[in-house]
């Protein structure tokens, strides 16, 4: 399922960090994030609860409220930095390049309109369709997603949970934009309408080229649609690199717990172990690494040096064990002897 | 439109019950009308008249209560409410009838202008939250809806009534002036309107702009706002439509509420101002012990709150589709 990533990039992130201003003192939520997403391509982000990720989407997509702020970096998308611009420059990409899919579809559609006045509300925003454009229009990208037209009249209550979120996912489809930003779109479904679901948003794509950023605390459910896989952990990048690679060969000791953490379907029977502990209080950050109380393989000089990212193979992990300039240990020998034969493709950083 | 049957339906039993009750209510107590009016004459009326006045007051106590009960049910729909005592010998629909107007006029207007400014502030304060209007309306209100109303009316009539002369504080238009639809009377009415209009705004705006702005402050934090952010809708669009049309929902049962009591009257506001309104009749009523006006104005009062909380129920079915599907 992997393709090798395309060189163009759509949206390039570069050291963007965001900090809740409180008034005893500011929560750094995303700590210098770096990454790019090629031009579709299918970006999942994984993460604990609290871990940033979502506070990350909404930087990206600038719809961060107060007391949440940007304090660094940049968002570049078609050679605009997102970050310095104004509601009013924005309102021209929003939703016809940018478009964004929430959580809970309950509440991210408004419950006194009708499915087609919404729809038709967002059509009206970016130009001057005619009745018969909107009505056309919607019922096409309805269509799109499996759902009768006949419920462009319906209300948000009046759909089940699976269908208000593909009416989600046909609302953004409205203009087939270049990046649809996906904040767990398929949380609050079971599990075989959560499949059905990322089968459809995997044709969408593949039939109409947008790249996708997909955020999830379910690190399986991405395994089969993603084309590169960033792991986070307290509102930094720990991991980032192919899906394969990552699932196959996980390098930082925080991937590897979350992956054990899962139970395979097909693999032999072995106990889950889980990540003891819990995510640090982002007011009160570890020293050294963010990993280190809860890590399983622990160094001594994890508690005062702090990791940068490490390229290794192709894959960019934030753990010490890949530090190349002082001594190895053996850990880290078995680790790298392991990744030696997963070595594939290249990422961009 | 089964909805709205539903409703109405419901509405009819209410209704029986306050009318029941209204009739039961008064004959449980000693005494009745007819004997009031005999001590109000201290015994220089004949055993005669007193066989009259029952019958002017429809207290026949030699006839049964069931019938006495199908009398009044017949008089209430003909709109025959019997004979003020107060105002003997004007017949109470009569006397209600020209305290009504000026209640509607003064009281209505004054609570339909409180809820209109009052949500359109909040919307603005919370859309623009911590800004200018947001720091100072919400403090300042707290601080007028706790203010008394009559207090802040018997303010107004010593500054702008008594020491500036600037309107007119007594009264619902000068006793000189000749009633009719015209610009001069109706301008005297509204400068009599004035000051027992503004003591009332000022006191009931405050809840309204709270309510409207916490309701708002809520609603924008949800997921469809940030969605219609994200949708790059234009901001009035957003604020109106999809912030607004939630927040208010919760208000419009007050609201409708609110509408019901108008017919009450503002009691104390119409003291204060001498203002011929229904709640000042209401007060008279009571202290003369003229029980006929007293029954209809509880009877127009429950009616006017039951009319107002079918109407809430069929606005709130209008403006929230989540409610029209019936339970």
């Amino acid at each position: 399922m992997s393709n090798p990533p395309v060189p163009e990039r759509v949206l390039g992130v570069s050291g963007l960090s965001v900090e809740y201003v409180l008034d005893r003192g500011s929560v750094r939520a995303v700590d210098d994030v770096s990454f790019a997403v090629g031009n579709g391509e299918f970006l999942g982000i994984v993460g604990e609860s609290g871990c940033g990720k979502s506070t990350l989407l909404f930087a990206i997509a600038h719809l961060l409220a107060p007391p949440a702020l940007v304090t660094a970096g940049s968002v570049s998308f078609a050679g605009m930095n997102l970050v310095t611009m104004t509601d009013k420059q924005l309102s021209a990409i929003r939703w016809r390049d940018v478009s964004v899919v929430m959580q809970s579809a309950m509440n991210a559609l408004n419950p006194v309109k009708s499915i087609g006045a919404q729809f038709a509300d967002v059509l009206r925003a970016h130009g001057k369709p005619s009745r018969a454009d909107i009505r056309s229009r919607s019922a096409e990208v309805l269509r799109m997603v499996g759902i009768d037209p006949a419920h462009l009249r319906s209300y948000p209550h009046q759909l089940s949970g699976g269908m208000r979120q593909r009416a989600m996912i046909a609302m953004a489809m409205l203009f087939t934009p270049e990046l649809v930003i996906m904040d767990e779109p398929t949380s609050a479904l079971d599990v075989v309408a959560q499949r059905s679901l990322m089968v459809q948003i995997k044709e969408l794509q593949e039939q109409y080229g947008f790249a996708v950023i997909f955020v999830t605390h379910d690190m399986s459910l991405v395994s089969h649609f993603s084309d590169r896989l960033m792991v986070m952990y307290a509102g930094q990048v720990s991991e980032l690199g192919p899906t394969r690679a990552v699932f196959d060969a996980p390098r930082h000791p925080y991937t590897q717990g979350l992956l054990e953490a899962f139970p395979s379907i097909r693999g032999p029977r072995v106990p889950l172990k889980g990540i003891p502990g819990s995510p640090p209080n982002l007011a009160v950050i570890p020293n050294g690494c963010r990993f280190h109380p809860r890590c399983p393989q622990v160094m001594d000089r994890c508690k005062e040096q702090v990791p940068e990212l490490y390229d290794v193979n192709g894959t960019l992990v934030r753990c010490l064990l890949y530090d190349d300039r002082p001594v190895r240990t053996g850990a880290a020998e078995a680790r790298t002897a392991e990744k030696a034969t997963a070595d594939k493709s290249v990422a961009d950083a | 439109m089964r909805f709205v049957l539903r409703r109405a339906g419901f509405f009819l039993l209410t209704l029986w019950a306050a009318v029941t009750l209204n009739f039961f209510l008064p004959r449980m107590m000693p005494g009745n009308p007819a004997i009031a009016m005999m001590a109000k004459f201290r015994g220089r009326l004949s055993g005669q008249a007193l066989v009259a006045l029952e019958t002017i007051f429809g207290v026949n106590t030699h006839e049964s209560l069931l019938a006495q009960y199908v009398h009044y049910l017949g008089d209430i729909f003909s709109g025959n409410f019997g004979t003020s005592l107060f105002f003997f010998p004007s017949p109470v629909s009569q006397v209600v009838r020209s305290a009504i107007f000026w209640t509607l006029g003064l009281v209505g207007i004054t609570t339909i202008l409180a809820f209109l400014l009052g949500t359109g502030v909040g919307i603005v304060a919370a859309w623009r939250r911590g800004g200018l209007l947001d720091s100072v309306a919400p403090p300042v209100l707290v601080i007028t809806s706790a203010i008394p109303y009559f207090w802040v009316g018997m303010m107004f009539i010593m500054i702008f009534g008594l020491k500036l002369h600037w309107l007119p504080w007594s009264g619902g238009a000068d006793i000189a002036a000749t009633p009719g639809w015209n610009g001069a009377y109706l301008g005297n009415v509204l400068q009599h309107a004035v000051l027992p209009g503004l003591a009332l705004l000022i006191t009931t705006i405050g809840t309204w702009v709270l309510t409207m702005r916490n309701n708002m402050v809520t609603t924008l934090a949800e997921d469809y706002v940030r969605m219609a952010r994200a949708k790059g809708l234009p901001g009035r669009r957003i604020m109106l439509d999809y912030a607004a049309r939630n927040a208010i929902l919760p208000n419009l049962t007050g609201f409708a509420m609110s509408l019901g009591f108008v017919v009450g009257g503002a009691i104390l506001i119409e003291y204060v101002f001498n203002y011929p309104g229904v709640g000042y009749m209401l007060l008279q009523a009571v202290q003369n012990e003229d029980y006929p006006l007293m029954q209809a104005l509880f009877l127009l009062i429950t009616v006017a709150v039951l009319v107002a909380i079918l109407l809430a129920d069929i606005a709130t079915a209008v403006f929230d589709p989540r409610t029209r599907t019936a339970r």
